[in-house]
C-alpha cells in the first residue's frame, strides 16, 4: 500500500476512533481525557516536507476540531507538535539512519527508548499547549498541571497499547522504490 | 529588498508555522463571539451526518431508560388531566373545556418542539450538544432546550437540518435559577470539572436551603420556560468572600446518556424585543 494511501486510511481512522470511541468513554476522573487522535502525526513518514508535515497538523487538528465544535483548538495543538516534530527527531536520531533506512517513526526504526522519549515529549507538548488554550478563561494552577500529567500519562499508555496491537513493520527504504 | 526575500525564504517553515498558528487562534477565539460563521455551518451538517449514524446504533443501547423516562414524564402529564379530577358535589361535574383551550392558544408562550440528540459530548471544558433538527424545521438561535429530566443548554447555531446546543456544561454557560422552597435567585455556571455536577452561585444567606432541594428556572427569563428543573442541592458551600452560598447542583439532565430533547420556542420573544429594544433606542 502506498504512503499516501496509508497515511489517509489513518487520518479518517484516528478522528473517527477519538470522537465515536474514546470520547465516549464515561470520564475516569476530572483531570483524565483520554486523547489518542494525535498519533497520526507521530506516525507520519519521515520525508514528509516541513511546510506539509505543518499544513497537514493543521487539517488534521482542524477535523477534529469540527466534531468537537472548538474550530482552532486542536488545530493548534497539532499545529505546533507537527512543527517540532522535525527539531525532535533531529535530535533523537542521526541524520542518515533516518533519511535512509526506514520510512517513518516506530520503536522498530527508532529503538524503544528514542521513540519512548518522542512520544513523552511530544504528547507532553501538544496536551500542555491544548490544556492551557482551555484553561485561559480560568481554573487553578493544579488543576493545570493535574489534567496535563494525568492526560499525558494516559496518552502515553494508549499510545503504547496502540503500538503493541498494530506493530508496523519497520519497512526498509530501498533506493530502487 | 533582496534581503527581505531571503529571510522569508530562510525562516518560510517558521513563518509559514506562525501563520497557521495564528489562524487557529483566532478561529478559536473568535467562534465565541460569531457563532455563525459561514465554515462553521457547512462543517455542521457533515459532522451531523456522522452523528446521526453513530447514533442511530447508540440509541438501542439506552432504550429501556428512555422508556422508562418518558414513562413517567407521561404519567406526570396523564395525572395533570382534568378528568382524574373530581368533586364530591353531585350538582357539579367537571368537563374538558376544549373551547377554552383553543381560546388559549392564542395567548400561548412558549412551545416545546421534540429533538433527537446526535451528538453529545461532556469531556471536553466547552461541551456543546448535536441536534437532528434544524433551521428547516423551525429552530433558530437562542432557543431554549430542555429534557424530559431537567434543562439542557440553548441553541447557539443552526444549519438547515441540525442545530448545535451549548449544553449546561460550558464554561460560558449562566443560567438564572431558583430555589423551589425559598426562592433565592442566583446564576447556575460550569467550572468545567465534573460534568454530574453544577453550581448556582451568589444565593444569599437568608435563603434556608438544604441537600435534596429542587433548583428551577427562573420565571424571569425569556429563553427558558419558567419552572423547569435544572436540578438538585447536593452540597451548600458558604463562600467567604461575598457572603453568599455556592450551591453544588446534581444536574437533573443526565449528560452522559441524554438522548431526547426539546427546542423550546418562546412565541412572545419577538413582541418583548422590540419592546426593548424601542427602550434602549430612547
Amino acid at each position: 500500500m502506498s504512503d499516501l494511501l496509508k497515511n489517509i486510511i489513518r487520518f479518517v481512522l484516528f478522528i473517527l476512533v477519538q470522537v465515536f470511541v474514546l470520547a465516549k468513554v464515561p470520564p475516569l476522573h476530572r483531570f483524565i481525557v483520554p486523547y489518542l487522535y494525535f498519533l497520526f502525526i507521530l506516525w507520519l513518514p519521515y520525508n514528509t516536507p516541513r511546510a506539509g508535515l505543518t499544513l497537514l497538523g493543521f487539517l488534521f487538528g482542524l477535523s477534529l476540531d469540527f466534531f468537537t465544535k472548538t474550530p482552532g483548538l486542536h488545530a493548534a495543538a497539532c499545529t505546533l507538535i507537527a512543527y517540532i516534530r522535525p527539531f525532535i527527531i533531529g535530535i533523537l536520531m542521526p541524520k542518515e539512519a533516518t533519511e535512509m533506512s526506514y520510512s517513518e517513526p516506530s520503536i522498530t526504526s527508532m529503538g524503544f527508548m528514542p521513540f519512548a522519549v518522542y512520544a513523552f515529549i511530544l504528547t507532553f507538548i501538544h496536551h500542555t499547549y491544548l490544556v492551557f488554550l482551555e484553561w485561559l478563561q480560568v481554573g487553578s494552577i493544579w488543576f493545570f498541571f493535574g489534567k496535563v500529567l494525568a492526560s499525558t500519562a494516559i496518552s502515553l499508555l494508549l499510545i503504547f497499547i496502540t503500538e503493541m496491537l498494530f506493530q508496523r513493520k519497520g519497512r526498509y527504504r530501498t533506493n530502487v522504490a | 529588498m533582496r534581503n527581505i526575500f531571503l529571510f522569508i525564504a530562510r525562516f518560510s517553515n517558521l513563518l509559514f508555522f506562525l501563520l497557521l498558528q495564528v489562524l487557529a487562534l483566532s478561529m478559536l477565539f473568535r467562534y465565541n463571539k460569531f457563532h455563525q460563521a459561514a465554515y462553521m455551518n457547512a462543517a455542521n451538517e457533515v459532522t451531523g451526518k456522522f452523528f446521526l449514524r453513530y447514533n442511530n446504533i447508540e440509541t438501542y443501547f439506552s432504550l429501556r431508560k428512555e422508556n422508562d423516562q418518558l414513562r413517567t414524564q407521561n404519567a406526570d402529564l396523564l395525572n395533570k388531566l382534568a378528568t382524574n379530577f373530581s368533586a364530591p358535589d353531585s350538582n357539579m361535574q367537571v368537563v374538558q373545556d376544549t373551547f377554552r383551550l383553543q381560546e388559549q392558544e392564542q395567548y400561548r408562550k412558549f412551545l416545546f418542539l421534540p429533538a433527537r440528540v446526535i451528538g453529545n459530548a461532556v469531556n471536553e471544558q466547552n461541551n456543546f450538544i448535536t441536534l437532528h433538527r434544524g433551521s428547516n424545521q423551525g429552530v433558530a438561535i437562542n432557543m431554549a432546550v430542555v429534557g424530559a429530566s431537567g434543562i439542557i443548554g440553548k441553541v447557539v447555531d443552526v444549519s438547515p437540518n441540525m442545530s448545535v446546543v451549548m449544553s449546561l456544561l460550558h464554561r460560558k454557560n449562566s443560567v438564572v435559577a431558583l430555589l423551589k422552597k425559598g426562592s433565592g435567585f442566583g446564576e447556575v455556571v460550569w467550572d468545567g470539572k465534573d460534568p454530574r455536577y453544577v453550581s448556582l452561585n451568589n444565593i444569599p444567606r437568608t435563603v434556608k436551603v438544604a441537600k435534596g432541594d429542587t433548583v428551577i428556572t427562573s420565571p424571569y427569563s425569556d429563553i427558558f420556560p419558567p419552572g423547569q428543573i435544572v436540578g438538585f442541592v447536593e452540597e451548600v458551600v458558604d463562600d467567604k468572600a461575598t457572603s453568599s452560598y455556592n450551591i453544588k447542583v446534581k444536574t437533573g439532565t443526565d449528560f452522559f446518556s441524554v438522548q431526547h430533547a426539546f427546542v423550546v420556542k418562546n412565541l412572545q420573544k419577538a413582541e418583548m424585543d422590540s419592546l426593548l429594544n424601542r427602550i434602549k433606542r430612547d
